[in-house]
């Protein structure tokens, strides 16, 4: 190679980071439920594409933007709830697998519900951004990755604000640390299993409309979990800063292979490339970066 | 409320995931302000039956097939453990199970929110706790996770005494820990019991400890209560040696020597 453009080379990668951040409000879904309730809740992908659909029917049928955002939370949490008072809660105390194969079962119901309420068609979102990239001393950025970015970062803050101080966010933490201690202590693991489905609906819903902006409200849209995977295997599956890490190291990794990689494998590497740096952070690291590493002492 | 009993436990039978008996008939009664100890060996059934007292046997797929357990008025299993915890019975968990990434103030904290408690009672309660185990206040901002075993232990009750409770109930508090921190914990709860009138249930391998420590004590070996008596009475007898050892006939009265170090307070 002739040449190190420094200015492309930064390019790419602030171009990879932001929509890294992408992939992090998808994942960040997962690691709240998986903290609470140890399941991993392969229904995300179906939550998200239900509130992008469920989001833009509701718009186009002339409701306003931020009513709209309302209504939809409301049913997001009203189906989270549904969710773990029907499915996940007979099913407490059965092996991990048995979880997960519900909550598999459960995303085919979640597509199958939405494609019956409204309808197959591919829907087009516009959140009124522009996504024209805009000049910062030689770097161009576009504008709607900078906004996804910004808006995933409000998302976390509101988030840690609330886990961090408030008497439920307590009680998330406690139950995640150790669920037989938070019910012998006497918390009640039923509401907090239900206000995190709730966040969980939340960040689906923010999620659903960065990505549903970005590609279209489609049925595919519930495949960006496959996406969130790499990054959960990365950041580990119950860390929230691992979670944002993992994005935003996906994201990046991705671009910059397909750049500077992709000649030599005839390109096309960005759609696969996350899946390998995984499988080797799972030989390296099987925790994931951030993965518990039980606080203990020496 | 002529019955005297705080809490009774009759015929009390139980089961691992419908296949592994864990007790078949165990019997007492704890009378307010009591302190009990509940003896045996290894696997004899002491923590099992103190999980059925706060109806966590469930959620460790065990289940109770005989028998009745009433707190208070209350029928346990048909309780949710919360209710239970609000009601006034608390347990510490075996291996004190402190949530090791809140600090300890926030693990005390997350006693009284288990109890409903509101703000200014739980700043009250932590005031208590406290004075309880000063040793907790300078690492009330330590995670509790980086804490010796000792201030865990410490910990684990503080978190149980926040939620005010008419009975605690301790499953080895003493294991793992220094004499001397025993000796410092039993006192306090000790103190808690004669000026609170909190009635204690506590189960030990270790007798000697636990003796010591009750008013009286039952013993259970293989899921059944075989003896129970006032702790003056029980230590007299050597037989109490061998049953926490889990030998059937004792030998002649020598055989004080195996666990020389918990004899010697």
């Amino acid at each position: 190679m002739e040449g190190f453009d420094g200015l492309f080379f930064l390019e790419v990668l602030v171009g990879g980071l932001l929509s890294g951040v992408m992939y992090s409000l998808v994942a960040i879904g997962f690691v709240l439920i998986y903290k609470t309730s140890g399941v991993l809740n392969f229904a995300q992908g179906a939550m998200l594409l239900f509130a992008a659909l469920t989001f833009v029917s509701l718009t186009e049928r002339g409701i306003s933007f931020p009513l709209a955002f309302a209504i939809t939370f409301a049913i997001m949490v009203v189906l989270g709830i549904t969710i773990e008072r029907t499915v996940l809660r007979p099913l407490t105390n059965r092996p991990p697998i048995t979880l997960f194969m519900a909550t598999l079962g459960l995303s085919y119901v979640i597509e199958g519900a939405a494609q019956l309420i409204w309808g197959t068609q591919v829907h087009g979102l516009d959140l009124g951004i522009e996504d024209v990239p805009f000049d910062v001393s030689g770097v161009f950025i576009s504008q709607f990755d900078l906004f996804a970015a910004a808006v995933a970062a409000t998302l976390v803050a509101v988030l840690s604000v609330f886990f961090r101080y408030t008497r439920i966010g307590l009680g998330f933490r406690a139950v995640a640390d150790d669920p037989f201690a938070a019910l012998a202590v006497g918390l009640r693991l039923p509401v907090i299993w239900a206000t995190v489905w709730a966040a969980a609906g939340l960040v689906a819903l923010v999620a659903g409309l960065l990505w549903g902006a970005r590609v279209g409200v489609q049925f595919s849209l519930s495949l960006v979990v496959l996406k969130a995977l790499p990054v959960l295997v990365l950041g580990g599956f119950d860390s929230i800063p691992g979670a944002i890490v993992g994005g935003l190291l996906i994201g990046a990794a991705e671009k910059l292979a397909e750049v500077y990689l992709g000649d030599y494998f005839g390109g096309g590497i960005e759609s696969w490339f996350a899946y390998v740096l995984a499988l080797v952070v799972l030989l390296v690291r099987p925790a994931g970066l951030f993965g518990q590493k039980r606080v203990e002492r020496v | 409320m002529s019955d005297p009993s705080l809490l009774a436990v009759e015929g009390l039978k139980a089961t691992y995931v419908n296949a592994i008996t864990a007790l078949d008939g165990v019997g007492f009664t704890l009378a307010r302000g009591e302190i009990l100890a509940l003896l045996g060996a290894n696997g004899a059934g002491k923590t099992t039956t103190l999980k059925a007292l706060s109806n966590l046997l469930p959620a460790e797929r065990g289940q109770i097939t005989g028998g009745h357990i009433r707190f208070a008025g209350l029928d346990v299993t048909r309780t949710r453990p919360a209710d239970l915890v609000r009601a006034g019975l608390v347990q510490v968990l075996e291996g004190r199970h402190c949530f090791p990434s809140l600090t300890v103030e926030e693990n005390l904290v997350s006693g009284g929110l288990g109890r409903g408690a509101t703000r200014r009672e739980i700043a009250s309660d932590l005031d208590k706790v406290y004075a309880h185990f000063p040793r907790l206040t300078e690492k009330r901002r330590i995670l509790s996770g980086l804490t010796s075993g000792g201030e865990q232990q410490m910990t684990a009750i503080g978190r149980a005494l926040m939620s005010r409770p008419r009975l605690l109930v301790l499953d080895e508090p003493s294991m793992g820990l220094a004499p001397i921190v025993v000796q410092d914990i039993c006192r306090t709860l000790r103190r808690l019991n004669r000026e609170e009138g909190l009635s204690i249930l506590v189960a030990e391998q270790n007798a000697a400890v636990a003796l010591r420590f009750a008013h009286r004590a039952i013993v259970l070996e293989n899921g059944v209560t075989v003896l129970s008596g006032t702790a003056s009475d029980l230590k007299a007898r050597d037989d109490i040696k061998a049953f926490y050892l889990g030998h059937k006939a004792p030998g002649p009265s020598t055989s004080v020597a195996s666990s020389p170090p918990a004899f010697a307070g």
